[in-house]
């Protein structure tokens, strides 16, 4: 399940930023250091995390979702409950 | 009988590439509607008609580059008669071609045609690595087919494009190329523009801390309401905070035409959007003053995107009557701007603090933005400034009334 989480994840990612090299993504590291995004980027990952996982995400926990270990994290921890 | 002209979208624009016509000639086409996609040195635009009525003639060609201010079209209005054919070579300049020997078709071993469209059509996603390799490699994205999402252009996409150009050592560079690429170009446009900006207009400059501590805690409570694609970002409120506060300080909403400043009735702020593979630009929304925030933030979204895949509109670049910057996010405190002509104004936010605040006699820790105003000389002078920016910091004072 974390793997699937992860790899729709980066799919995410990948059309929030085309043209990062994801491969290279370190997991634990902040998507904004690493990748050319900025808060309105952020917040159009959200919302496509949102629809794909049918989450709610409130705005206190966004930064919660702004690793790749934080959003398999969090979203591992929603389908369970 | 109506002319398609070149249109100017600002005052770095000299020319532009007809990349593709949205009409042919026969059919009918609608004020307001897009007419044609132009390249310009900053980046692909969607043309809109300037007239209602049914295409008569197409005088350019794609690939073709015409100053502005070329007639490039002829639309027969409605209630019109049909006239002779004006026949292209009539045109009164010669129009230019920018690379007659480097026919498209010796690019690719099956030749694509210009701009063909992605699964939208109209619209040319690209990425801005690719866009960027795309720049280095002199390469024009228009020739590449994309395999991305939606038909976006990937870097993949130009990197085994410019592979099929090493195979074929003899092929001549994509018309692009001869001109420099779009990076060059547009490093070009920016220079002059912001040249002339120094050179013709007595900048002066005013700051101001506003706390956003009530803006913060508003907006926080008012997205807890919100379902999450319709949250608002603090940049919105920032913006409509300039519009609104224009409506007191008109003169900073103006243009700079013969010697005066011409106030514009409309209030259309252009924001500053940086673009991923380096540049920037700055469209404009129409009527901010007039947007809800939820409208507003719903357009700043579309016109971000748009920005990224290269396709604005022409009314949205030649529309600019002020332009907001925020480079908050990139660290910095304060913006010292200049002024993009004929505009008469430009407005900074910087990144958004905890500092501490005297607020009664207690200090207390607040997010505070220091807002800055770039403004002309000629048009205004420093009372005025001042007065827009106190008007902006009282208006966020009262988030709930924007």
């Amino acid at each position: 399940m974390p793997d699937e989480i992860r790899q729709t994840v980066l799919c995410l990612l990948g059309e929030i930023a085309p043209e990062a090299d994801l491969t290279a993504l370190k997991p634990g590291v902040n998507f904004r250091d690493q990748l050319d995004i900025d808060s309105m980027d952020f917040l159009n990952f959200v919302i496509m995390i949102h629809k794909a996982f049918g989450v709610e995400i409130p705005e206190a926990d966004y930064p919660k979702y702004g690793t790749l270990n934080g959003c398999v994290e969090q979203l591992s921890d929603k389908r369970v409950t | 009988m109506a002319e398609f002209v070149m249109p100017t979208l600002g005052s770095d624009m000299t020319e532009g590439t007809l990349v593709e016509w949205k009409k042919k000639v026969g059919d009918r086409v609608v004020k307001g509607e897009i007419f044609a996609e132009v390249d310009t040195e900053k980046a692909a635009i969607e043309i809109e008609s300037f007239h209602t009525g049914v295409v008569e003639q197409l005088l350019t060609k794609p690939g073709e580059r015409v100053p502005v201010g070329r007639v490039m079209a002829i639309i027969r209005e409605e209630g019109t008669q049909a006239p002779p054919t004006i026949q292209a070579a009539a045109s009164p300049l010669p129009l230019q071609r920018i690379s007659p020997k480097a026919p498209v078709s010796s690019l690719h071993p099956a030749p694509p045609q210009i701009a063909a469209p992605d699964t939208e059509p109209g619209r040319r996603r690209i990425s801005p690595a690719a866009r960027k390799l795309a720049g280095e490699l002199g390469m024009d994205p228009a020739f590449v087919q994309g395999t991305g999402p939606g038909g976006a252009i990937t870097l993949e996409d130009i990197q085994r494009n410019a592979q099929t150009r090493r195979q074929q050592p003899s092929t001549p560079p994509a018309f692009a190329g001869e001109t420099g690429d779009r990076q060059t170009k547009m490093r070009q446009t920016i220079a002059a523009a912001m040249a002339r900006s120094k050179r013709e207009i007595p900048h002066y400059y005013l700051s101001t801390t506003i706390d956003l501590g009530r803006a913060m805690t508003w907006l926080q409570e008012e997205n807890l309401t919100r379902p999450v694609a319709d949250r608002l970002l603090y940049g919105v409120l920032l913006i409509k905070a300039v519009a609104l506060a224009l409506r007191q300080v008109p003169e900073l909403n103006a243009l700079w035409k013969e010697n005066t400043a011409v106030q514009s009735p409309g209030i259309h702020v252009g924001v500053a959007i940086s673009l991923r593979q380096g540049g920037l630009i700055a469209p404009a929304i129409h009527d901010t003053d007039k947007q809800s925030l939820g409208e507003l933030m719903s357009r700043f979204q579309d016109i971000v995107k748009r920005a990224r895949t290269g396709t604005l509109r022409s009314s949205e670049l030649s529309d600019p009557t002020i332009t907001v910057t925020s480079l908050g996010e990139q660290g910095v405190e304060t913006v010292f701007g200049v002024i993009y002509p004929p505009q008469v104004a430009l407005i900074g936010f910087g990144k958004v603090v905890e500092r501490p605040w005297v607020i009664g006699k207690q200090v207390v820790s607040r997010p505070v933005v220091t807002a800055s105003l770039s403004a002309d000389h000629r048009a205004t002078d420093g009372h005025r400034g001042g007065v827009f920016l106190s008007a902006v910091d009282r208006l966020l004072q009262e988030p709930g009334q924007l």
